[in-house]
């Protein structure tokens, strides 16, 4: 790439030989009519009116020409300018001129240009016009096709192929008759459209709009609140109600990106069933009451329980700083280790696991390094559903040549994309990867310098596998032995390449031994250490990562210092000024158990949902109906907090300042958007005037900032982190010191164990501890939808995403819906030794014969009722994904 | 040994000639003729004369065959050598019949090289290409010459693109052959899309191994090991011709790997279009075979450099790739000794329209329009007077009589406004509204038209708005000006060559028969009396004896009156489908059409 000087319309201009002629004129200032150019995506020159003269050849488009050393273009000339008059006064011939009243109106390009080219009245009114009618498409919730404002640039279906990677939409027709639609010419809404509104932000007329559009008055940047991805999004405003979102295209981690529900999930913010009031539980019901009395009672009952009848629940929604003070209230208030919170369900065995092998248990990589992959294995990971622009980065490494293999018990949307889809038994993920690697081995194709220099117990871990011979591997997992192979090789030669995972590899009983098989095979061929490789594990919740970071975990500090460590306590108390417990807390399973022994008698719950989101969710709801005294902190009065004995409402992500830490470690800001709803507080203002009741010290914080102050003085890994450091794009941790940089990928020349070294782990394949048998045949296990996150308490609120995805569908095999008489769209029985609920059944072959498949979105059909508890015994997770179930037919 | 060649191109077998062939096989047989074959051919290229059989070595040409004819001509042709003077072709103005069809005019004064073989051997049994010297220019360049001398050769016979574009074809071999790639390609582009073409299609079911030859010389020369036929899906006949002429190349290793141990593999894909004229277009053409919706995208990159899939590729016309065994067996010399200056070697035709001899030709670049049409293509059918020629499909013109005289090669042809095109020729009557033809050719740019790009995915349908109301009475004074400022929008601003070229029916028509349009837009007057708002039908009541014919065949009872008595058409329920005029018996000739005259309104 060069340094390049050229004429302008005779001014000489500088630029590089990588740009086009269009894009250096527009840098410096130089205004080209253009319809069809998008920075995002790839230039077509289609619309025509970039057209330029170039010296010595024939008019180009100068979207489409890359400038040159000497290259002299004049923007205008009379063949050229009249073209582009004619160009534009067709197409406002053949336009709605509805302009005043349409949603564009003020960003609207075709106005814009006809402005800047003088298109007067006459140009338009002696062409012949001749009006489409097309009916509108108003059947997505969120936005509208007007197929007779659009003037076919374009720019929509390259989104939907270039950014988003699914290909929706696309031409159809010829010559006038020219629109753009889906395969079958169907409705938006039959298609495989995501709604993730990418094509809408971006279309230039009023073709694609919001619906219901409102421009607001003032605009806030933050993070989103659903998932791990943590996408910058903007909140607009106006007066105290969010009204828009755009995506922040100056976020480094989605560039802009949403998915349906970071750009359309919102309203639930300002939902009139917002708690807005502290309820107390009199005589049986919950009545409003004031934070006076709520906050006394709770200190007044706390202050009664021996620490160890006590535990808090935190919440991998809240800010990193509202974890903190949570666990400093459970650990120097109450006195207690029984902190914990959803991790525990999902992602333990990672942090459980990659400890071990690596040192510390966090996403490997980054993000922003999937398009430079050259291979990816996503195994247990409905990436499209659950973490839709992270699956977006992956559908660009492939269009950038990267191969893909998806590993999943059911077929995924992603298997689409995939060189290679392997469609293994539930539970069976040890034998599978340690199959691969004994391939991998005994075909020389694993990285032998790197074994030597940077990994240890290899030995070991190559006699494990004499016991994964690929018969037996095929016999287990019911993968053909060849496609085993097949994969393998080509995880092993295309270097880099990262793993992917989620549930369907840590909520196992053995959890923490997949997680191990990841790490592996990661080890094996030299992926960890460099860019665009790794173990990536993928975090569910907006601020999953943070939560653990920052220590809401019954055996570790923040900064995963261990509880037990002498040193480590010692520094806490000094820190925090008061003696701790030196002892393990308890699980959140455990948790249960206890309150169900009654040896637990007081739950603090904060933002959580445990009646419909925890394995054997009855033994949940038994807890609650018997514990002592229980408090729930939350935006909404959800199922678990109708069990409660004081209701607490908190502040959503939109009401605080704070930070959230992203599955790639990077801890980005919250911003405040508008006031606390009500009378709800931040749930760190909670915290803090609770422990002022209870007579502690250490909670005098008045700013979300002063607490982040005190935790990098406590957590070597956040030490680097303050406001202003992660104003712009957020910081990834470790970052140790105020210069660093944060850190991109882990584990560069050296890993965290003791050694320095990864450790490679011999693995035994075990058995799920529920299988299917003559009384249960079925196995059950759960999976996410893009549109309603995890209990649904804020995705339910939105009315468009009810829409889109409107009630629980149990998916179960053609084969097996047959052999049980069992018709699509059936109301079905479907029972467990632990739950029974009737639920719709969805008949397909997404599902292979003997596997059925639930969400736990839909309360009326609480699948975690059926699942089973029983745990990992390192990680404490439970077995969510495996469990025996026997649907029937409701006879009536 | 005699031989009958039964011609079976799409043509000819519409009529028929399939049973033809049958029932000649079955008569010989039965009287056991010996040394008698009975082959299929391609189009011989007389199409107004089909069904054809060429008797072999005699030479003798019989026309219009039918399957009543063939017992005739095995009694008294075949077993009593008395040949069937009837089915022998007649001069239109003498009445002479010529028994040779080399003596026939027609074909006497055509240069046939690319349809050398049209008509004269089984386009189904690559032996008797063979027989012909086929595959023997390829024997010659991969084993007697290096791929830089092939290509030399074909630069210095001066070939240019048939397909329209005249590009050289040396040079467009040359780019591809410098360009870097690990893989590249030929493509050879049999969309044939023109209306009223069919030169493509004929040679591909005549002499299919042609094309395949000259693609392995083409692939050896440039470095292509694989090859693509882009066929439009509606040849049924050529795609099948082609199958068997690939099938039967490859089994005899003239397609695949190392070919005849010159160390170059090279196999072909046949692949079919789906219905659509712009995929003729080469990018569009690689977008259609990529999988993806055929839409053409501008250029740089040319396809020499990234193509198909992105590597060098070349496409090439069928006719350009016809050429190229002949230039290797008889050298580059003998070729452009053909021909003009600028323009070397032959050309090829389809004849079509209001003339006599409709058919398939070639001639040397140069021979003009008067020879073409009148020397080879007899003149205007039913003795009406010459209106216009129309060539080079819907990116051409039309060319008045004053322009009879211009020599038929690239650069006349563009000096004059029209195009040679990739050989389609229609000749108009005095009975055609210049109007109306282009009107019909926007009509088929517009339907066409990918809807891309706004110049021409607009600009054709406000065209073909103008000219349908100007041809139904409702055009504007300023209609004329605003139709050349269009054309000149969309010549300049349209991505490919299909909107580039779509004014040009309608420039090179007003350039000629301004007065034309603007009768129908002043006097809102159809010269020609052909569109039908602006005529009426009118019996004249001094001619009309009642003989009822034209009430009994009006399709909409339009006509009143009774037999013997006077009839009138009512012109409210009349349609204007002629039949009235048609059937009205000639010595009568009652039935006249007339102009409605409208006075045309200031405003719209």
């Amino acid at each position: 790439m060069s340094v390049v000087k050229f004429i302008l319309d005779g001014m000489e201009l500088s630029s590089t030989s990588d740009q086009t002629i269009l894009e250096a004129a527009l840098k410096n200032g130089v205004y080209i009519p253009n319809l069809c150019h998008h920075p995002d995506l790839k230039p077509v020159g289609v619309c025509r009116l970039c057209l330029v003269e170039v010296e010595g050849r024939r008019p180009v488009v100068s979207c489409m020409t890359h400038v040159q050393e000497g290259m002299v273009v004049t923007t205008e000339s009379k063949p050229i300018t009249s073209m582009r008059k004619m160009t534009m006064s067709l197409l406002l011939a053949n336009h709605e001129g509805d302009c005043l009243t349409c949603a564009k109106e003020g960003k609207c390009k075709l106005r814009e240009l006809s402005s800047y080219m003088g298109i007067e009245d006459e140009d338009i009114n002696r062409l012949r016009s001749s009006p489409r009618n097309i009916a509108k498409d108003e059947s997505n919730p969120f936005f509208t096709i007007d197929m007779n404002k659009c003037i076919l640039c374009g720019i929509c279906v390259r989104t939907c192929a270039e950014i988003q990677g699914d290909s929706a939409i696309d031409y159809g027709f010829r010559g006038f008759d020219t629109v753009i639609s889906t395969l079958g010419n169907k409705d938006i809404i039959d298609s495989i459209c995501v709604s993730c509104g990418e094509c809408v932000t971006r279309c230039p007329t009023g073709a694609l709009s919001v619906n219901n559009y409102t421009p607001p008055a003032r605009e806030v940047r933050t993070t989103c609140t659903y998932c791990g991805v943590g996408c910058g999004v903007i909140l607009g405003v106006r007066g105290d109600t969010i009204v828009n979102v755009e995506g922040d295209r100056s976020n480094v981690v989605n560039r802009g990106h949403l998915c349906v529900k970071g750009r359309f999930g919102f309203s639930f913010v300002n939902h009139p069933e917002r708690l807005k009031k502290p309820l107390i539980k009199k005589n049986g019901k919950l009545v409003e009451s004031t934070w006076d009395e709520a906050l006394d009672l709770i200190a007044g009952k706390l202050g009664n329980y021996e620490s160890h009848e006590m535990a808090v629940l935190s919440s991998a929604k809240i800010t990193n700083e509202e974890n903190y003070v949570v666990q400093k209230f459970a650990r120097t208030v109450l006195g207690t280790n029984n902190v914990d919170h959803c991790a525990r369900l999902c992602h333990a065995p990672t942090v459980a696991g990659l400890a071990q092998s690596f040192g510390s248990g966090a996403m490997t990589n980054s993000i922003n390094e999937i398009p430079d992959a050259a291979c990816m294995f996503a195994i247990g990971t409905n990436t499209t559903s659950a973490h839709p622009v992270i699956a977006a980065r992956m559908k660009e490494a492939i269009r950038n040549g990267a191969k893909l293999i998806v590993a999943n018990p059911k077929e995924i949307e992603l298997c689409k994309f995939a060189n290679m889809f392997l469609q293994h038994k539930p539970g069976t993920d040890v034998p599978l990867m340690m199959g691969m690697a004994r391939v991998i081995i005994d075909e020389r194709l694993h990285d032998e310098s790197f074994i030597k220099e940077g990994t240890e117990n290899y030995e070991a871990f190559r006699k494990s596998l004499d016991n994964y011979a690929l018969d037996f591997v095929e016999k287990i997992t019911g993968v053909p032995a060849n496609k085993i192979k097949k994969a393998a090789r080509l995880y092993a030669k295309n270097k880099p390449g990262g793993i992917f995972y989620a549930m369907g590899i840590t909520q196992h009983t053995h959890g923490t031994e997949n997680v191990l098989a990841t790490s592996n095979l990661a080890l094996l061929t030299g992926n960890i250490g460099i860019a665009s490789a790794g173990v990536n594990p993928l975090r569910g919740q907006n601020n999953v990562q943070g939560a653990c970071d920052l220590g809401a975990l019954p055996n570790v500090y923040p900064g995963y210092q261990k509880v037990t460590d002498l040193d480590a306590k010692k520094k806490f108390e000094i820190a925090w000024n008061c003696s701790l417990d030196g002892e393990n807390g308890l699980t959140h399973v455990e948790i249960f158990d206890a309150i169900g022994k009654g040896n637990v008698k007081a739950l603090y719950q904060v933002g959580e949902n445990p009646v419909l989101s925890e394995a054997d969710a009855n033994h949940v709801k038994e807890a609650l109906e018997n514990i002592d005294f229980y408090v729930v902190q939350d935006i909404f009065l959800n199922e678990s907090a109708r069990y409660a004995d004081v209701v607490l409402p908190a502040a959503s992500f939109a009401e605080k300042d704070g930070t959230f830490t992203n599955t790639e470690r990077r801890v980005q800001r919250v911003r405040k958007v508008i006031q606390p709803i009500g009378e709800s507080k931040s749930d760190w203002w909670i915290m803090c005037e609770l422990a002022k009741r209870m007579g502690a010290s250490g909670f005098e914080f008045s700013s979300s900032s002063g607490i982040m102050d005190e935790i990098t003085k406590v957590t070597p890994s956040y030490a680097g982190i303050t406001y202003d450091r992660i104003e712009e794009n957020g910081l990834q941790w470790p970052c140790t010191t105020l210069d660093h940089k944060g850190t991109e990928y882990l584990h560069s020349g050296e890993f965290k164990t003791p050694t320095g070294k990864g450790r490679f782990m011999p693995l035994e394949y075990r058995e799920s501890d529920e299988l299917p048998d003559e009384e249960y045949p079925l196995l059950l296990t759960t999976d996410r939808s893009l549109y309603h996150y995890h209990t649904s308490t804020m995705t339910r609120k939105v009315a468009g995403l009810n829409v889109l995805h409107e009630e629980e569908l149990m998916m179960i095999n053609p084969s097996d819906a047959s052999k049980l008489e069992i018709e699509d769209r059936e109301i079905v029985e479907i029972v467990s030794r632990r739950g029974r609920t009737r639920v719709k059944a969805k008949v397909t072959d997404i599902c292979p014969p003997g596997l059925v498949s639930m969400t736990f979105h839909f309360f009326e059909s609480p699948a975690n009722e059926l699942t089973n508890a029983a745990l990992d015994p390192l990680a404490k997770i439970p077995e969510t994904k495996v469990c025996a179930v026997k649907v029937s037919k409701i006879v009536k | 040994m005699r031989t009958l060649f039964v011609c079976q191109g799409t043509g000819c077998v519409s009529s028929k000639s399939p049973e033809i062939q049958v029932a000649l096989e079955k008569l010989i047989e039965e009287a056991n003729l010996e040394d008698i074959k009975v082959k299929l051919t391609g189009c011989h290229g007389f199409c107004q004369q089909g069904p054809i059989i060429i008797i072999e070595p005699e030479g003798i040409f019989y026309g219009l065959v039918g399957v009543d004819d063939v017992a005739e001509i095995v009694e008294s042709h075949l077993i009593n050598g008395k040949q069937v003077e009837r089915l022998f072709y007649k001069e239109p103005v003498t009445g002479k019949a010529i028994p040779k069809y080399e003596d026939i005019p027609f074909y006497s004064k055509q240069e046939r090289i690319v349809l050398k073989n049209c008509g004269t051997i089984n386009s189904e049994d690559i032996e008797d290409y063979i027989e012909v010297d086929g595959y023997k220019a390829m024997e010659k360049a991969l084993e007697d010459m290096i791929p830089d001398e092939v290509i030399e050769e074909v630069k210095a016979s001066g070939l240019r693109g048939r397909g329209g574009a005249g590009f050289p074809t040396g040079l467009k071999w040359q780019f591809c052959r410098d360009a870097k790639g690990d893989q590249k390609y030929l493509i050879c582009n049999a969309d044939e899309g023109d209306p009223g073409a069919f030169m493509d299609r004929s040679i591909l079911e005549a002499t299919p191994h042609s094309v395949i030859e000259g693609m392995v010389i083409a692939g050896y020369a440039f470095g292509a090991t694989k090859g693509y036929i882009y066929v439009r899906a509606e040849y049924p006949l050529a795609i099948k011709r082609l199958k068997i002429a690939i099938d039967q190349a490859r089994e005899r290793g003239y397609l695949g790997e190392n070919i005849l141990d010159s160390g170059h593999d090279f196999d072909l894909i046949l692949f079919e279009g789906a219905g659509a004229f712009v995929c003729g277009e080469e990018t569009a053409l690689m977008a259609s075979i990529e999988g993806k919706r055929g839409m053409p995208r501008p250029r740089p990159p040319y396809p020499a450099v990234s193509g198909l899939f992105g590597k060098p590729t070349t496409i090439n016309n069928v006719k350009s790739l016809s050429l190229i065994s002949p230039i290797i067996l008889k050298g580059a010399e003998w070729f452009a000794s053909i021909g003009t200056e600028k323009s070397k070697g032959t050309a090829v035709f389809a004849l079509t329209g209001n003339i006599s001899n409709s058919g398939l030709i070639e001639v040397p670049m140069g021979t003009t329009l008067r020879e073409i049409i009148y020397g080879i293509g007899g003149g205007i059918l039913d003795g009406k007077q010459f209106k216009a020629v129309q060539s080079g499909g819907p990116s051409g013109g039309c060319l008045p009589a004053s322009h009879l005289d211009t020599p038929v090669d690239y650069e006349n042809m563009a000096a004059v406004g029209s195009i040679m095109g990739s050989g389609g020729m229609v000749v108009m009557d005095e009975d055609t509204c210049m109007v109306d033809v282009a009107r019909y050719f926007l009509d088929f740019t517009q339907k066409e038209s990918c809807g891309e790009c706004g110049p021409c995915r607009l600009g054709t349908k406000q065209m073909l708005d103008i000219l349908t109301d100007i041809t139904e009475g409702k055009g504007k004074p300023t209609d004329i000006d605003l139709l050349l400022e269009l054309s000149d929008a969309i010549k300049t601003g349209s991505l490919c060559a299909l909107g580039q070229t779509a004014p040009n029916p309608v420039l090179t028509t007003i350039r000629y028969f301004r007065e034309e349009y603007e009768a129908h837009i002043k006097e809102g007057r159809c010269p020609a009396l052909v569109c039908k708002e602006l005529i009426d039908y009118k019996i004249d009541a001094e001619k009309c004896v009642g003989c009822h014919l034209c009430f009994n065949n009006c399709p909409v009872d339009a006509i009143t009156g009774d037999v013997r008595g006077p009839h009138v058409i009512e012109m409210e329920k009349c349609i204007k489908c002629g039949m009235c005029l048609e059937v009205c018996p000639e010595n009568f000739s009652a039935v006249d059409k007339i102009s409605k005259g409208i006075e045309q309104e200031a405003a719209q």
